[in-house]
């Protein structure tokens, strides 16, 4: 969308709201993907002044992910349950012809290297583990019971545990990549397969929980971000997710590369999460790091099909060995 | 045969050129592609470095694990040749022949030393940080 209309739209829509007139000011586009729209701004109101993201749909109509379309009642469902999330304000109407909301910004920086190098984030290093823990176990709590809402999110198919649906939906993208044999993941598709675990309660699931999607600042994690991926699932998915070695950014430990894994099962129990189960764990850790995989030779595929030409996309083709190793490291029992 | 300077010392001054010149004079998603094309450029450096090594790496540890076959004498067939040989071995263990037992750690093995070769181009510092425990 164009800034001009933006303002303006920004300027009726909150006015509607908060009994006008308001002035919106500092707007300024956030991120050029293509995915999504996210727009800074601060507004004068009758109700006091909101610093406030808005986020939109690119274009009218696109949204596939239900995730995407859900992401202001996901959020919203989040606050309710006491996750550090920025404050959802409002849902949008018909102001701009895409599909979009409006929440309230949040202070504080998302870039993981940052978090783990940065000397002045000593502290939130501390912190964030255990903050992310309670954040997670809060999230585990939401249950589709209490969120008719949400009832459109993706379950797993009936038959099927969540665990062997996710295996089988990424087993399938490897194949259907095309590319290279790659007798690691071979390995460990097996060892996962042989090893499923046991079904459980689903519950809402973030489904990209990882350092790089929250907003952090020195006192640690502020906002969780990305809820697109949401879904019904398995908890242990999100636990295994954030252990993921890309995800650790360089860090020397497991869980967002600033805490043990130990550490973080006993805030996550201790916030309220269901006991963990340490293989059922491990097997989503390993299946994490099978999933990035998998993901890196399907951007990379896009690269080689000619649907995106972009350098980006082409040499994430080779971080596919960093995953390896990690699975023939997991594979023979070493977990450090 | 070319003449000076070789590939090496060109892929050397293209990315120089990138950090040196466009990264700095770059912002946002061109400065960071930039870095992405020079890391890229470095890769290349270390593969063309290692690469007859690495074959021969692999392709003797296929060699134990498959029986032995020669190696193509041209370098530019030895890849497609080794597909071939890498199709074998995940045929095999799709057929649980790596389940168990001696053959599964001589794999595990295998991979091992294949997977740290291809660290050493693509990410030397994760290569380095395996490669100690082993």
């Amino acid at each position: 969308m164009q800034r001009e209309e933006v303002q303006q739209g920004l300027e009726r829509f909150i006015a509607a709201r908060t009994g006008g007139p308001v002035t919106v000011s500092n707007l300024q586009r956030l991120s050029g993907g293509a995915s999504r729209e996210t727009w800074s701004f601060d507004a004068e109101t009758p109700q006091g002044r909101i610093e406030g993201i808005l986020r939109a749909d690119p274009v009218p109509g696109a949204p596939t992910i239900p995730g995407r379309e859900l992401e202001y009642h996901l959020i919203k469902a989040a606050w309710e349950a006491g996750v550090t999330v920025p404050e959802p304000l409002w849902d949008g109407d018909e102001t701009f012809p895409v599909k979009f909301f409006v929440m309230r910004r949040v202070p504080g920086e998302t870039l993981g290297a940052r978090l783990i190098r940065g000397e002045q984030y000593a502290k939130a290093r501390e912190l964030v583990p255990v903050q992310l823990a309670r954040d997670l176990a809060r999230i585990h709590s939401i249950r589709e019971a209490d969120h008719p809402e949400l009832a459109r999110l993706e379950h797993a198919p009936p038959g099927k545990t969540p665990a062997e649906a996710q295996l089988d939906y990424y087993e399938n993208n490897y194949r259907t990549a095309e590319l290279d044999p790659h007798p690691v993941f071979e390995l460990a598709i097996r060892w996962l397969r042989q090893h499923l675990p046991p079904p459980g309660d689903e519950v809402l699931v973030h489904g990209d929980f990882r350092l790089g999607n929250f907003i952090f600042d020195e006192t640690g994690v502020r906002g969780i971000l990305d809820w697109e991926l949401a879904h019904w699932g398995d908890p242990m998915e999100d636990l295994g997710w954030l252990a993921v070695k890309s995800w650790r950014f360089g860090g020397r430990l497991p869980m967002a590369g600033v805490g043990t894994r130990e550490q973080f099962i006993e805030a996550y129990e201790a916030a309220g999460g269901r006991p963990v189960n340490r293989q059922h764990f491990l097997w989503y850790e390993m299946f994490g790091n099978l999933k990035w995989g998998v993901i890196t030779m399907t951007q990379a595929s896009t690269y080689l099909t000619g649907r995106n030409r972009s350098v980006e996309l082409a040499a994430i083709g080779r971080r596919t060995a960093e995953t390896e190793i990690v699975l023939l490291e997991l594979l023979e029992g070493r977990w450090e | 045969m070319q003449d000076r300077p070789t590939i090496d010392e060109l892929l050397e001054a293209v990315a120089g050129y990138l950090r040196d010149d466009v990264m700095p004079n770059t912002q946002g998603r061109l400065s960071f592609h930039a870095r992405v094309s020079m890391n890229v450029i470095e890769m290349l450096r270390r593969e063309l470095a290692t690469i007859e090594d690495h074959y021969a790496r692999e392709w003797d540890g296929l060699d134990r694990l498959l029986g032995v076959e020669p190696m193509p004498p041209r370098l530019a067939v030895v890849r497609e040749a080794l597909l071939k040989r890498n199709a074998e071995l995940c045929e095999r263990i799709r057929k649980g022949e790596a389940d168990e037992g001696p053959w599964r750690l001589a794999v595990l093995n295998h991979l091992r030393t294949v997977t740290l070769d291809k660290l050493e181009v693509s990410n030397p510092g994760l290569a380095a940080e395996y490669g100690d425990r082993s």
